[in-house]
């Protein structure tokens, strides 16, 4: 028995069909100072968000800056309250009586950060910011440092030489599996990977990129990978979520996203992407324009003002989601007509 | 279970098994600092003469004699002196340091207690809490601190008590805004984050997260403090209110012994000669502390 | 810029109110009966209690403090228990006397420390920069009550050169801007100006440095500039600290003023304040913390604008 054992993840409840994490309607909207009289404006980070995980996959989030993606993220774990919105782990609803309270919640999902300096207390030695958690749970002191070298094992780092030492004296890809490995101590089932590959150079990248999918593997995880790189991705992801000012896009398996995208503003993205084939030149920007504020949001479609086949009913109705086939939902108006 | 996963290769050679800790740098970082540790040393001995003071004095601080007033530095039995009223200059200013030590160190001592509590709670709750505490902390950050100083304690009265409790007041609200900020700051990051995200409560998470990274640079801003302090708080005996006489303080001294600078100037000059001191000694210090504990944050 | 402007007045509504709030309840902090400074202990007790209602003494304190309130807003201070003569009028005269060494001590002490910090930052590490720095030093360490007494022992009684107390000979209060008056102002001003060249100069040095270093410098050497218009370029960027650092340290010239006119015997607030505490005169010793609370709190309402107005990035807050 290691000793990564004295904390068991979740059991498997609903079984291999039904989707770990679903959820419906999320929204965070933020006051911002606006001016001394009237209504107090606020930046719609997250409206009504909806998507569902299912057991084993990797769900990849892409969009712009600013979409909203770390919100949704902090909102998933509950680090930030959403101000409507259901949650729903494994069938078993979070936050309401019967289901799940928030201390179950977390240890079920856990998240992985960007910023790998800031996201280690620099004061605390790697064993005791990977003790941290177990110990909050009710394992001992000493269980808690053998679950620490444990941990970095996995990793791929040597017990011995880092358990004893300080943040800062890690490079780049040595801290972010250090954050791996502390995301994984309370044995999570869903873990949350908010653009944990984005700071690395690109050969710690694909190292890291490795490890995550072998601990996949052998610890039976469900990701949420959010990125704004599409090359990555595509490599990691199953399935493929699109998000654009607060508001799902578009959202389906990787190859159907990749290979076929509906969305206008997927499409920009994609043919944003350079290629390594010379003759394949951009000669027009993919998207004009600036993206829109959070504050103020067009009406209805919200990317109307930057799409090129906008036309009057993008501005009056919001577009509800279109089923394409194999998975593949589209909010446009466009595929509407077509399927609708 | 191996990890089949890219094993990073450890580093060449054998590596201590723990790295030495925070603390441990900056005192090492301290001790190759030489202008720091000369200041620390002057500070050490003016300290300990106070505290031995009873051992070091050679005559009575109260004992006076109208036949011995204001003699000069050199005087036989009176190396320093002696003060307008006959009492030896060395005594008193032994016997002095000891009030004017204590009523710089303690106020800021208590401002750190209740400033820094203040500051942590503001800055780790936020929102509407922290808007209350700093607010009533602004008004009194509206009055400049020699005022304040001399107002609260000229309305409470003169004495030792009543000039500390002053004082407390006047250092409470900077050290309440650098903790709020540092707190707020250190707050952010993304590891208070995931610790709340592993379910810790806060009192916790701001016992093992929180603490340590704040305390270092209030504390540092503390020590830059206690010059200010011991200026003021003899400022304060020096107009009158502070300590009473007969006990001996500096800035009392300096105060009783002003109308003697026509008669004996450089004794008149001795009492302030040593708040001098031991301030640019404690500024220096305190820089010298700020500098040791930049650390990466 | 308007919007912050209102917002920074709104602001201090509430802090004001706090500052006469404060000083309403400094005189009931103030151990034992605040009557005693106005009738003696033998007073009968008809005469007392009379006394007691007519200073409404009797009514509860909040209503207190909104009568006090009221009396502050029409500009009634209240009448010295020494003197018998209304607050405001003595206040007046003495602040003008303040103000007289306050703006000397800040034309010195801001100059000399701009100077200073500002030399010490652009050659840092040379021989001008350890200089300032120990100036600096001297000047943020002094007891500045002590180095008055010292100047007063150069200056008047040894070399006899310069008056030792006083705004004119033989105690007068009135001022002129004539030699014997400027005479007597040098050691004042002189011992007021030190602090605030050490910080000036302490906040000047490391301002630049710091502007120095940054890359946009880099960037407009690069391009050619020469050192002129770079220097332009930099005192722009220093100047909103700049601005709020003398903002602050005026701000303290002018309520900090009491130990330096004690030692000189100035007839200004600080001296007025002194005789306030010893003769209990409590409706002369609110009045006088009133005011400097209340100009400190206006001064920093100009500071804040005047930042905001040199840096853009303020105007946000």
């Amino acid at each position: 028995m290691t000793a990564l054992h004295l904390l068991d993840p979740a059991p498997d409840v609903g079984g291999p069909h039904q989707p770990l994490l679903e959820v419906r309607n999320l929204t965070k909207h933020f006051p911002v100072r606006g001016p001394l009289w009237g209504a107090k404006p606020v930046a719609r980070a997250v409206d009504g968000v909806s998507f569902a995980v299912a057991k084993g996959e990797t769900l990849g989030v892409v969009g712009e800056s600013g979409c909203g993606k770390s919100t949704t993220a902090r909102l998933l774990m509950r680090l930030i309250n959403p101000d409507s919105g259901t949650l729903t782990f494994d069938g078993e609803a979070v936050g309401s009586k019967l289901g799940l309270s928030l201390r179950d919640l977390r240890r079920r999902v856990q998240m992985v950060f960007q910023d790998s300096y800031a996201s280690l207390n620099p004061r605390l030695t790697i064993a005791d910011s990977l003790a941290f958690a177990p110990m909050v749970h009710g394992v001992s002191r000493r269980d808690a440092m053998a679950v620490a070298g444990e941990l970095l094992g996995r990793v791929g780092l040597a017990p011995e030489c880092f358990l004893g030492r300080y943040p800062h004296e890690l490079s780049g890809g040595q801290r972010q599996r250090v954050n791996i490995a502390r995301a994984l101590a309370l044995r999570p089932r869903l873990v949350i990977l908010d653009e944990a590959v984005s700071a690395l150079d690109k050969s710690v990248e694909a190292q890291v990129l490795t490890l995550l999918l072998e601990l996949k593997k052998q610890l039976d995880l469900t990701y949420i990978f959010i990125s704004h790189d599409l090359n990555v991705v595509h490599y990691i992801a199953d399935r493929v979520l699109v998000m654009y000012l607060g508001k799902v896009a578009e959202v389906g398996p990787v190859e159907a996203i990749y290979g076929n995208p509906a969305h206008p503003y997927t499409r920009a993205l994609f043919s944003a992407r350079l290629s390594m084939d010379p003759d394949e030149r951009t000669s027009a920007a993919p998207l004009q324009g600036d993206p829109p504020n959070p504050i103020n949001p067009p009406s209805g479609c919200r990317f109307r003002t930057r799409c090129p086949h906008a036309t009057s009913l993008c501005a009056e109705r919001e577009p509800a989601p279109v089923d394409l086939g194999g998975g593949h939902l589209v909010a446009c108006h466009l595929h509407e007509v077509a399927h609708g | 279970m191996s990890a089949t996963a890219a094993k990073l290769p450890a580093t060449a050679g054998p590596k201590p098994a723990r790295s030495p800790g925070y603390w441990t740098k900056v005192g090492r970082r301290l001790l190759r600092d030489p202008v720091t540790m000369g200041c620390l040393a002057v500070l050490l001995a003016i300290v300990l003469a106070a505290v031995f003071a009873d051992v070091l004095a050679p005559a009575d601080p109260y004992k006076a004699s109208m036949i011995r007033r204001l003699k000069p530095i050199g005087f036989p039995n009176h190396p320093l002196g002696t003060d307008e009223l006959g009492r030896d200059m060395l005594t008193r200013l032994l016997y002095g340091g000891r009030m004017s030590l204590v009523m710089g160190i303690v106020p800021v001592l208590n401002a750190l207690v209740i400033g820094g509590l203040l500051g942590i709670v503001a800055g780790f709750f936020g929102g509407r809490l922290n808007m209350a505490i700093m607010r009533t902390i602004d008004v009194l950050y509206a009055f400049p601190s020699v005022l304040l100083a001399v107002a609260i304690s000229g309305a409470l009265g003169s004495g030792l008590t009543n000039a500390i409790v002053a004082l407390t007041i006047v250092f409470v609200p900077p050290l309440a805004r650098i903790a709020e900020t540092v707190t707020t700051q250190v707050r952010g990051m993304d590891f208070v984050d995931a610790a709340r995200a592993s379910g810790a409560g806060s009192l916790t998470i701001i016992r093992v997260h929180l603490l340590p990274n704040v305390l270092g640079p209030v504390f540092v801003y503390a020590s830059s403090l206690i010059s200010v302090s011991i200026i003021l708080a003899s400022g304060l005996s020096f107009l009158g209110l502070g300590v009473e006489p007969p006990r001996a303080e500096w800035g009392l001294m300096l105060n009783t012994l002003r109308q003697a600078i026509y008669v004996q100037p450089w004794v008149a000059v001795l009492p302030g000669a040593l708040i001098f001191l031991t301030s640019i000694c404690c500024n220096l210090a305190s820089d010298g502390l700020r500098t040791a504990m930049e650390v990466k944050l | 810029m308007f919007a912050y402007i209102l917002r920074r007045i709104l602001y201090i509504v509430p802090i004001a109110l706090g500052v006469t709030l404060l000083v309403f309840l400094l005189v009931h902090i103030a151990p034992g009966d605040p009557l005693n400074a106005v009738v003696g202990p033998d007073a009968p007790a008809e005469v007392v209690e009379q006394l007691r209602r007519s200073y409404g003494f009797d009514r509860p304190l909040p209503i207190q403090y909104l009568i006090y309130l009221g009396n502050v807003l029409s500009g009634d201070l209240g009448q010295s228990v020494a003197t018998g003569r209304p607050v405001i009028a003595d206040l007046g005269r003495a602040l003008g006397n303040t103000l007289i060494l306050s703006v000397g001590a800040a034309i010195v002490g801001f100059s000399s420390g701009i100077l200073l910090g500002a030399l010490a930052g652009w050659h840092r590490g040379g021989l001008v920069d350890r200089l300032a720095t120990l100036l600096t030093l001297i000047g943020v360490s002094v007891p500045h009550y002590w180095l008055g007494m010292v100047l007063v022992i150069v200056m008047a009684v040894e070399l006899n050169v310069l008056p030792a107390m006083g705004m004119a000979p033989g105690g007068a209060t009135g001022w002129a801007f004539t030699g014997t008056h400027l005479a007597h102002a040098v050691l004042p001003v002189l011992t007021m100006s030190v602090i605030p060249m050490g910080i000036v100069a302490r906040s000047v040095r490391a301002t630049v440095a710091d502007v120095l270093h940054q890359e946009f410098v880099q960037a407009l050497r690069a391009k050619g500039l020469g050192r002129g218009p770079v220097l332009r370029h930099v005192v722009r960027n220093v100047a909103p600290t700049v601005v709020s650092v003398l903002g602050l340290q005026f701000g303290y010239l002018l309520g900090g003023s009491i130990l330096i006119e004690t030692v000189f015997s100035w007839p200004g607030t600080g001296f007025l304040l002194n005789e306030a505490i010893f003769k209990r005169d409590l409706p002369l010793l609110q009045g006088t913390i009133l005011m400097l609370g209340l100009f400190f709190v206006l001064l920093n309402l100009v500071v804040d604008i005047a930042q905001a107005a040199l840096d853009p990035r303020m105007r946000r807050t």
